[in-house]
C-alpha cells in the first residue's frame, strides 16, 4: 500500500476505484451488477479494479448462490474503511490548506 | 495551486456516488400530485356512486352493492397511481442518466412491499368478514408504514408523510363515519401537497 505524505491513497486515484469505495461505504454489500450500473463501466474494467481493491485488502467478496445462479457480493473491509476515511480526511486537509 | 479544484471535484464525486448508490432519487414529485387527483376522484365515486358510507367497523350495509365495487375502485386507483409513478420516475431517471431498475429502486420496492402486502391481505380478510369500516383505516395505516420505511431509501420527506398517513389512519379507526374524509385528506390532499413540495425542493 502506497501512501503519500498527505495520506492521499494512490489506490484511490482511479475514478472507478474511488466510486466503488464510495458506494460500498454506504451500502452493507453490493453485487457486481449493481456496482456496474452505478459506475457505468464495462464488466472487464470493473472486474480488474475490483481485483486491485481486493488485493489491497480494502474490499472482500462473499460468494453465494441465488437458486442456481452464482451471486458475488462485495463489501468494504475494516481496513478499507480506514483507508477511505483517511483519504477523505486528507482531501479535506488539502482543500483547507489551499484556501 | 490548481489542485484545490481537483480535490473539491473528487469530494463532490464521492458524495454523489454515496447518494446515488444508497437512495432512489428519481422518484417524481408529479407522481404524487397525480396520485392525489386519482385518490380524490376515487373517494368521490365511492361516496356518490357506490354509496360507501360505513358507520361502524362492522357494517355490511355500508356497501349496498357488495364489497366488490369498492374493491375494484380501490384497485383501479392503485393501478393508475402506481402506473403514473413508474412512468414519470422512468422519465426522470432517463433524464438523470440512470436506470429505473437498479439497486436502489429494487430496495425501494422491497421496503415498500412488505408492509403493503401485509395490509392488502388484512384488508381482504376484513372485507370477507364484513368489517367494511376497516377499509379506510387499514389502507391509511399500512400505506403510512410503507412510506415511513421507504423514507430511508429515497427522499427523507416521505417519512413524515408516512407518519401523517398513520395518524390519519388511527383517527379514522375511531371516527369511522368520517372515514372517506380522512382517506381523501391522506391519499388525496397530502399526496398533492408533498408532490408539489418534492417537485420544488428537488426537481428544479
Amino acid at each position: 500500500m502506497k501512501i503519500t505524505i498527505n495520506g492521499i491513497n494512490k489506490a484511490f486515484e482511479s475514478r472507478v476505484r474511488l466510486g466503488v469505495m464510495s458506494a460500498l461505504a454506504v451500502n452493507d454489500t453490493l453485487d457486481f451488477n449493481a456496482l456496474k450500473e452505478f459506475l457505468d463501466v464495462t464488466d472487464g474494467n470493473l472486474a480488474s479494479h475490483l481485483k486491485a481493491l481486493e488485493k489491497e485488502g480494502f474490499i472482500s467478496v462473499e460468494k453465494s448462490f441465488v437458486g442456481r445462479k452464482p451471486n458475488t457480493k462485495y463489501y468494504m473491509t475494516q481496513e478499507g474503511r480506514k483507508a477511505f476515511n483517511n483519504h477523505l480526511n486528507a482531501l479535506e486537509q488539502l482543500i483547507n490548506m489551499q484556501k | 495551486m490548481s489542485d484545490t479544484k481537483d480535490h473539491l471535484q473528487e469530494l463532490t464525486e464521492i458524495r454523489s456516488m454515496m447518494e446515488r448508490s444508497s437512495k432512489f432519487l428519481s422518484l417524481s414529485g408529479w407522481a404524487g400530485v397525480f396520485a392525489g387527483i386519482y385518490a380524490l376522484t376515487g373517494a368521490y365515486i365511492a361516496y356518490q356512486v357506490l354509496q360507501f358510507r360505513p358507520q361502524q367497523l362492522m357494517s355490511a350495509e355500508a356497501t349496498p352493492n357488495g364489497a366488490g365495487g369498492i374493491l375494484l375502485l380501490g384497485i383501479a386507483v392503485l393501478v393508475l397511481a402506481v402506473g403514473t409513478a413508474v412512468l414519470l420516475s422512468a422519465r426522470k431517471a432517463q433524464k438523470r442518466g440512470e436506470k429505473i431498475w437498479n439497486g436502489t429502486s429494487r430496495r425501494l420496492l422491497l421496503n415498500m412491499l412488505v408492509p403493503l402486502l401485509t395490509g392488502g391481505i388484512l384488508i381482504l380478510v376484513s372485507l370477507s368478514k364484513s368489517l367494511t369500516g376497516m377499509l379506510v383505516p387499514l389502507t391509511l395505516i399500512f400505506y403510512g408504514l410503507s412510506l415511513f420505511n421507504v423514507g430511508a431509501v429515497t427522499y427523507r420527506e416521505l417519512r413524515s408523510l408516512g407518519i401523517v398517513q398513520i395518524v390519519l389512519g388511527l383517527l379514522s379507526f375511531y371516527y369511522v363515519q368520517y372515514g372517506l374524509l380522512f382517506w381523501a385528506a391522506g391519499f388525496g390532499i397530502m399526496h398533492i401537497i408533498y408532490g408539489i413540495y418534492i417537485h420544488y425542493r428537488h426537481e428544479r
